[in-house]
């Protein structure tokens, strides 16, 4: 399955309007819909609200491109509201948030293998781990504060325990910075793996900010403002990624063609009908603006586009269980840490993220504290002892 | 017509992945956990409980004349301000039952119905008598110089005890069963609640208040015992196939 960018026109941008019953349809069931599909629900809503978050900066620097920034932004906006409100009402910010979590783990593995820059694979190795313990913590919570399974959500896709633990995470701005890909050489894909990932973790940033104060309880609290503060590095990793020598045109059509690219994924894999529907038209959306981006690009900066884009799209992303692959990564690189732009054994911590990291610990990690002697079970770590409660009273009788 | 009661994907239970269910069981058995145990929370918790500062105060009176000064009186150096505190709890949630009634009532217009159901017109009977408390404590609140407007700490308790009722009664996809289970909990915390303030009202001394609040009470028990009456024929309806109308069909399986 491929899909050629040149060819493809899609929609254009005159026949691209909602209406807002349109726009406000009915959500997935929490209970019934694959974990896979919550996981493509919530990736696209970060690649549109990074779409929406990048091009009111572009407005802000680029006097000539404001009308027809205009004019796509509000399409984009849109379309990021038919998307987020596919979440149903009874998924609660943390069940939502584990969702996240999945998104993080199985979308950055999935890049993680097929990326094809040594350096940037590691990168995103790297940060998965960090993701990885996210779950980890999460599910404790919600577990121990509102008696939930984590499982439910997840679905038996991705192991619920330890990984890098997220106290150790905390380091050094300057040790979250990354080298850029090269803007001529790198692959195409390098490029779309890059700009999705920054989404994913910014709007995961936001999500977690958003939602944080929510809680009453002083442990979930803590554990949003700790994870939402390494989500805030995760997204200087992957910005960091993307070089700034691309012309403003050339992020702008990068950013359509990541909508393109993750549309068309979603639309491969989808299993349920409706929302298949749904990435279809989407995607047929973005083309239409992925051409017209193109058009302007052209006109304005002289170039061909295809300096810019692939002919071709890369295969799409997989979205299926990568717990082979998470569980060889842990094994091998659990104890790696960041230096600079490097990534390094454990040995070569930086001093400067050792005492960053020890000043925020230093009353108490609430990661560590949410999770203390936390082993996931099916049904909750109560059920087994639940079970045996019952079965003591028995014999009691 | 499909509806939530029927056998479907449901995708939650680790039974629901018989191939991947052993490999996510062992690999949380052999990840280990993070270090310490569960009363780490605790301990968290008292230390932020410690420190922690009222969620609110009980605004000042309008005026201290009047009743307020009687049921500082009566109280002998107790604080007056309990009782308007509690009258604040009632009265936000009288006037959030109204709008829960308002609700229920789409589901009653919408089905699925069964014998026994409640009409539109009896839940909009309980709706008045709600909307009718609702004016009573206004009205009990400007006797005591207390402002009917001003959210008490109690009644922000109150409604973020119940917050869920009205986001499962307005939900789409809840039916009318869903929705009297939500009245069921509030109708059970405001006969609890209406019992509390009147007896309270008794202990001031606030005999005639009293009064009235005790015939709000019989008005609630009545709401408890029929919503009670319609949700057990309801659920009853559904499990044995029988009295199913307007498109609900007996189903076997």
């Amino acid at each position: 399955m491929t899909l050629d960018l040149m060819r493809e026109k899609g929609i254009p941008l005159d026949e691209q309007g909602f209406s807002w019953r349109e726009l406000v349809g009915r959500p997935y069931s929490k209970l019934d819909v694959d974990a896979f599909t919550r996981v493509r629900v919530i990736l696209m809503n970060g690649i549109e609200s990074e779409q929406l978050r990048f091009l009111h900066s572009a407005a802000r620097m680029n006097a000539h491109l404001r009308e027809s920034l205009a004019v796509v932004r509000r399409i984009e906006q849109h379309q990021q509201t038919l998307v987020n409100w596919l979440n149903p009402a009874d998924q609660s910010p943390l069940e939502t948030t584990l969702g996240y979590e999945q998104v993080a783990i199985e979308v950055t593995a999935e890049i993680a293998q097929k990326e094809p820059d040594p350096y940037l694979a590691q990168v995103h190795r790297f940060g998965l781990l960090e993701d990885f313990d996210h779950l980890y913590r999460y599910a404790a919570l919600y577990d121990r504060l509102e008696g939930g399974d984590a499982n439910n959500i997840t679905q038996c896709y991705t192991d619920i325990r330890p990984g890098r633990p997220t106290a150790i995470e905390h380091r050094h701005p300057l040790d979250d910075l990354r080298r850029p890909y090269d803007r001529k050489a790198a692959d195409p894909i390098s490029k779309l793996h890059a700009y999705t990932l920054v989404a994913g973790e910014h709007q995961t940033h936001d999500y977690y900010m958003h939602v944080g104060p929510f809680f009453t309880d002083p442990v979930a609290r803590q554990l949003y403002a700790e994870i939402a503060s390494i989500e805030e590095q995760h997204v200087t990793q992957y910005e960091s990624l993307i070089p700034t020598d691309e012309s403003w045109l050339e992020k702008w059509l990068l950013h359509e063609a990541c909508e393109v690219y993750n549309y068309w994924s979603c639309y491969g894999a989808e299993t349920h009908p409706r929302i298949k529907q749904i990435w279809e038209r989407l995607l047929q959306q973005e083309l239409g603006q992925l051409h017209y981006v193109r058009a302007l690009l052209e006109d304005r900066e002289k170039r061909d586009a295809s300096e810019v884009l692939p002919a071709r799209l890369p295969d799409p992303i997989r979205y299926e269980t990568h717990r082979k692959f998470v569980r060889e990564t842990l094994q091998r690189e659990i104890d790696l840490r960041a230096s600079g732009t490097e990534i390094v054994p454990k040995q070569k911590d930086p001093p400067r993220s050792r005492e960053y990291r020890e000043r925020l610990n230093r009353d108490g990690s609430p990661s560590e504290t949410v999770a203390a002697g936390y082993v996931w079970r099916p049904g909750t770590e109560l059920a087994p002892r639940a079970l045996e409660a019952s079965r003591q009273q028995r014999s009691l009788q | 017509m499909k509806t939530a009661e029927d056998i479907g994907t449901n995708r939650t239970g680790i039974a629901t992945s018989p191939l991947e269910a052993p490999q996510v069981i062992a690999g949380a058995e052999q990840g280990g956990s993070s270090p310490g145990d569960e009363s780490a929370l605790a301990a968290a918790r008292t230390a932020y409980v410690r420190e922690a500062e009222p969620i609110g105060s009980v605004p000042p009176p309008v005026s201290l004349k009047g009743a307020v000064k009687t049921v500082a009186q009566a109280l002998k150096g107790e604080k007056a301000s309990v009782f308007i505190d509690k009258l604040g709890e009632r009265l936000a949630f009288e006037r959030a039952g109204v709008r829960l009634y308002a609700l229920a009532m789409v589901k009653a217009e919408t089905g699925p119905r069964w014998d026994g159901a409640p009409s539109v017109a009896d839940l909009a009977g309980i709706q008045r008598d709600e909307l009718e408390h609702f004016g009573l404590l206004q009205e009990c609140a400007k006797e005591l110089g207390a402002d009917p407007t001003a959210m008490t700490p109690s009644a922000d308790v109150a409604v973020n005890l119940s917050k869920g009722i009205p986001a499962v009664l307005a939900d789409p996809r809840s039916d009318l069963r869903h929705c009297l289970e939500g009245l069921l909990v509030a109708e059970l915390s405001d006969n609890a609640g209406w019992e509390a303030l009147a007896s309270l009202a008794r202990e001031l001394k606030q005999d005639r208040m009293a009064e009235q609040f005790e015939r709000a009470l019989e008005q609630e028990q009545d709401h408890l015992r029929r919503v009670k009456e319609w949700l057990r024929e309801g659920v009853a309806s559904v499990a044995t196939g029988r009295n199913a109308e307007k498109g609900e069909q007996p189903r076997a399986h």
